[in-house]
């Protein structure tokens, strides 16, 4: 009975999206923990991740994951039995393991570099948790003693030495009808045994059936059985679930009489058992003692505990898909929204009747596509609370390697991003993390001196905010130390000396290619190393990264990113004769100037009066290179934009000329990254038009003054 | 001989391998999640034998001996439990509920078969 690899692979690669799920649960719970919030039940459902882990990894032959988990288990199992107790210092060493855990888990599955060197120093930690109750001592010098991982194959007659002893081995002898053909008794060591065997009401109350057993004797060798029925009352007084009835075998056999006694394991303590070779020789027969009574002991008693139930977990229905069939999908459902839209366009200048079947029929139409996008996307989607407990690891890693204590709390688990954006965001968010931990966070000396706990605070939150994701990174660290950023930029060069900035200007200037090097990192009591790096990283996903900082109190990043890759709902405009898609979600409102609303505030900038508000103009032509800025802006257009920071501006265009989703196509790095340009798209005429991204229009003509600056730095 | 087998366990994983040893042995699997679920299964069906796992969420595998057991069609249903450690202990808990017998995983799938013949006939 053996069988093509395939079930198993298919299990194996089960049972890795079982770990990764696992693990995901362990280190929920284990911050439930840090956070000194937790019951009983999550002690018990940490200790079940990784009893999990062992028990599969047991089955595929895992063995540095088995001997791993084991004794993580046993320091888990002490403290489900209130044998010891969860510290601080002891929870930590549970987040240890459990990062150990997982890189043992990525090790199994993916090969690569062999973390299972660490697991030494590891365990010497768990054992010192256990302390004056320490694993008993065999544990300690032979790990694997009392659970032998074993591969596991279906190939049932390879592994039946490799075997626990705990089952009975009923297959060990040939089949009887073999037996004429062996050797007589004398030379092969057949003997002859009498067995008296008498089951207890509880054998049967667990289940058990003398019948069977009886059975599984039979098959050990020559058997006959007799049955005493000298107990059975009489019918007025049976109670039918009694035992009343004995055996007595004599058994003929070349078994063990340890291999004998197996087939009664089960019933081990619930029946009388009385087993005695019997001499071959009538003379011999007398002489025989009885060697290996079996008394019956206490039935144990009934104490079982069942578990209250708690309030139910969720089961996921999932199917695995492979994602190069779901890009397929996106991808030709992104080819379906641009044909709608030709199909649309072209409809449009048919000259229908309005409310005809055909418009009707479009209608409907537009309705289905866009569900269907919606669907599509939402296969992409992700929690990013894998993402995110990938940071609470860097935080401990990176707060252990500068003696700082770190918590973080993270919100918005839940909320679903795409795949790409999370696969792509683990890298500039350790960035960050890295960065909140090591020049964020104040020394706890330093902490203290200020009047703050010593234990610094980092914050990651993510959460939808007008069809944008927002990720929030913040510390309640020290904030930027502007005069000293002002310096190194001046320093270093990228800002006139006499250049005055505003405070988020200062902020701002961490973006700045170059303005960290390794030589600054150590003694910057602000930010800044590489984020240059990440803000790139954050705007090749369509996304922008603000800085706020407030003196002595800490410092926020904000990500801001599209939800997804693929589509957007566009305003199409005309400027200088050039068709262009403006980000919808942007766009507050339209506004038509009147030349009293408009007032020049310097050369070059002018306002406009938007209810009882000045708003500054940027002219998108101008600012794109289009032509020269416009002298007149009586009855011009306008788009009313909401810039990330909370500001508004006034892109001046020349005319709107429809609002429509248009499929992101990406410019690749074929075209340089041009100021304000987004991406690209295909309209329904089959016309190619550039997206903007006004934010960064707005931010690059917001100070004439900063023109050279950015201009050469920042994009 | 064609038995039906009812495996509680709250690993897919493990629910995977068993059904994998015993399906092609001919047996008919069915299976659940966790003692309540296990619970809710059995409602529809009568096994001739269940295999449990211990370590379970919302309902553990005592717990759900224990319901099982109160159940009158299924007081003498034989039930193995799936358990890690062989030790004494373990299993003298586990009889204490009412179980029939156990199985050490990791398991070899013949002696899976084997037990449940041995304990269901």
């Amino acid at each position: 009975m053996s069988f093509e690899t395939d079930p198993m692979a298919e299990i194996r690669a089960s049972f890795f999206v079982e770990c990764e799920e696992l693990l995901e649960a362990l280190q929920d719970s284990l911050q439930i923990m840090d956070d000194g919030a937790e019951d009983s039940e999550t002690i018990n459902v940490v200790f079940r991740a990784v009893h999990s882990i062992k028990g599969g990894a047991g089955a595929f032959g895992l063995d540095a994951l088995v001997r791993f988990a084991h004794r993580f288990e046993t320091v888990l199992d002490a403290l489900r039995t209130d044998r010891m107790q969860a510290d601080a210092a002891a929870v930590k060493v549970f987040f240890q393991c459990a990062d150990h855990l997982s890189d043992l888990v990525r090790h199994s599955r993916d090969g690569g570099s062999d973390p299972a060197e660490q697991s030494g120093a590891l365990l010497a930690r768990l054992d010192a948790l256990l302390g004056t109750e320490a694993a008993p001592a065999e544990d300690i010098a032979e790990p694997e003693i009392d659970f032998q991982p074993m591969g596991l194959t279906l190939d049932l007659a390879a592994l039946d030495d490799a075997l626990p002893a705990d089952l009975p081995p009923l297959n060990a002898l040939p089949p009887l009808c073999d037996l004429a053909d062996l050797p007589p008794p004398e030379a092969d060591g057949l003997k002859t045994y009498r067995l008296h065997f008498t089951p207890d009401t509880k054998l049967y109350e667990t289940g058990n059936e003398p019948f069977l057993l009886l059975r599984a004797l039979e098959e050990l060798g020559a058997a006959q059985i007799t049955c005493d029925t000298t107990r059975l009352p009489k019918q007025q007084d049976l109670i039918p679930e009694h035992s009343y009835l004995s055996w007595t075998v004599k058994l003929e056999t070349d078994a063990e009489e340890a291999k004998i006694l197996s087939v009664f394991d089960f019933v081990e303590g619930l029946c009388s058992l009385d087993l005695q070779p019997i001499a071959v020789t009538p003379d011999a027969a007398s002489a025989s003692a009885p060697r290996t009574p079996k008394t019956p002991t206490a039935p144990p008693s009934p104490s079982a505990a069942p578990a209250t139930a708690k309030a139910p977990t969720p089961i996921k229905n999932v199917v695995r898909v492979d994602l190069d069939r779901i890009e397929r999908l996106v991808n030709l459902v992104g080819e379906l929204v641009i044909n709608q839209a030709m199909l649309s366009q072209s409809l449009e200048t048919a000259n229908l009747p309005p409310h005809g079947d055909a418009m009707n029929g479009l209608e409907e139409f537009q309705r289905l596509t866009r569900d269907i996008q919606d669907s599509v996307m939402m296969l992409r989607a992700q929690p990013v609370k894998s993402l995110f407990q990938r940071m609470s690891r860097i935080i401990r890693e990176a707060s252990t390697a500068v003696n700082k204590e770190v918590r973080l709390h993270t919100e918005g688990d839940a909320t679903e991003v795409d795949k790409t954006v999370i696969e792509r965001l683990a890298d500039p968010l350790t960035h960050m993390i890295r960065n909140a931990v090591d020049h964020g966070l104040e020394t706890p000396a330093d902490r203290i001196a200020a009047g703050k706990p010593a234990e610094g605070q980092v914050k990651l939150s993510a959460s939808h905010r007008s069809g944008r994701v927002i990720i929030e990174v913040s510390d309640d660290g020290a904030g930027i130390n502007r005069p000293r950023v002002l310096q190194i930029a001046i320093d270093k060069g990228l800002i006139p000396a006499d250049a005055q900035l505003s405070d988020s200007e200062i902020d701002n200037l961490l973006f700045l290619p170059g303005f960290s090097t390794a030589g600054s990192v150590s003694d910057l009591s602000g930010r800044g190393v590489g984020m240059d790096v990440v803000r790139t990283a954050i705007q090749a996903l369509g996304g922008r990264i603000t800085i706020t900082s407030v003196p002595g109190s800490g410092t926020c990043f904000s990500i801001s990113l599209p939800l997804t890759l693929a589509v957007l709902d566009g305003m199409v405009i005309d400027t200088a004769g050039e068709t262009l898609v403006v980000p919808l979600n942007l766009v507050v409102e339209t506004l038509t100037f009147q030349a009293q609303d408009v007032s020049m505030i310097r050369p070059g900038q002018h306002v406009v009066r938007v209810r009882g508000a000045f708003v500054p103009i940027v002219d998108l032509a101008a600012e794109l290179g289009y032509r020269a800025p416009q002298n007149s802006y009586d009855g011009a257009v306008a788009l009313l934009i909401a810039h990330e920071n909370g500001n508004r501006a006034a892109l001046l265009i020349d005319n709107i000329l429809d609002q429509r989703q248009v499929v992101i196509k990406g410019l690749d790095d074929g075209f340089s990254r041009a100021a304000g340009i987004a991406a690209a798209t295909i309209l329904g005429d089959g016309q190619i038009a550039l997206i903007l991204d006004p934010s960064d229009i707005i931010t690059n003509a917001a100070q004439p003054l900063q023109k050279p600056l950015r201009a050469g730095a920042l994009t | 001989m064609s038995l039906s087998i009812l495996a509680v366990d709250d690993s897919r994983t493990m629910r995977d391998m068993i059904r994998l040893a015993l399906q092609p042995a001919g047996f008919t699997v069915h299976t659940a999640d966790d003692g309540l679920h296990g619970i809710d299964v059995l409602d529809g069906i009568t096994p001739d034998a269940i295999i449990t796992d211990i370590n379970m969420p919302r309902m553990d595998g005592f717990g759900f001996i224990d319901a099982v057991r109160e159940q009158e069609q299924h007081r003498a249903t034989p039930i193995l439990v799936l358990t890690t450690e062989a030790a004494p202990e373990l299993k003298a808990r586990a009889r204490a509920a009412g179980a029939t017998g156990w199985i050490v995983k990791p398991f070899d799938p013949a002696k899976l078969v084997k037990a449940l013949q041995m304990v269901a006939g």
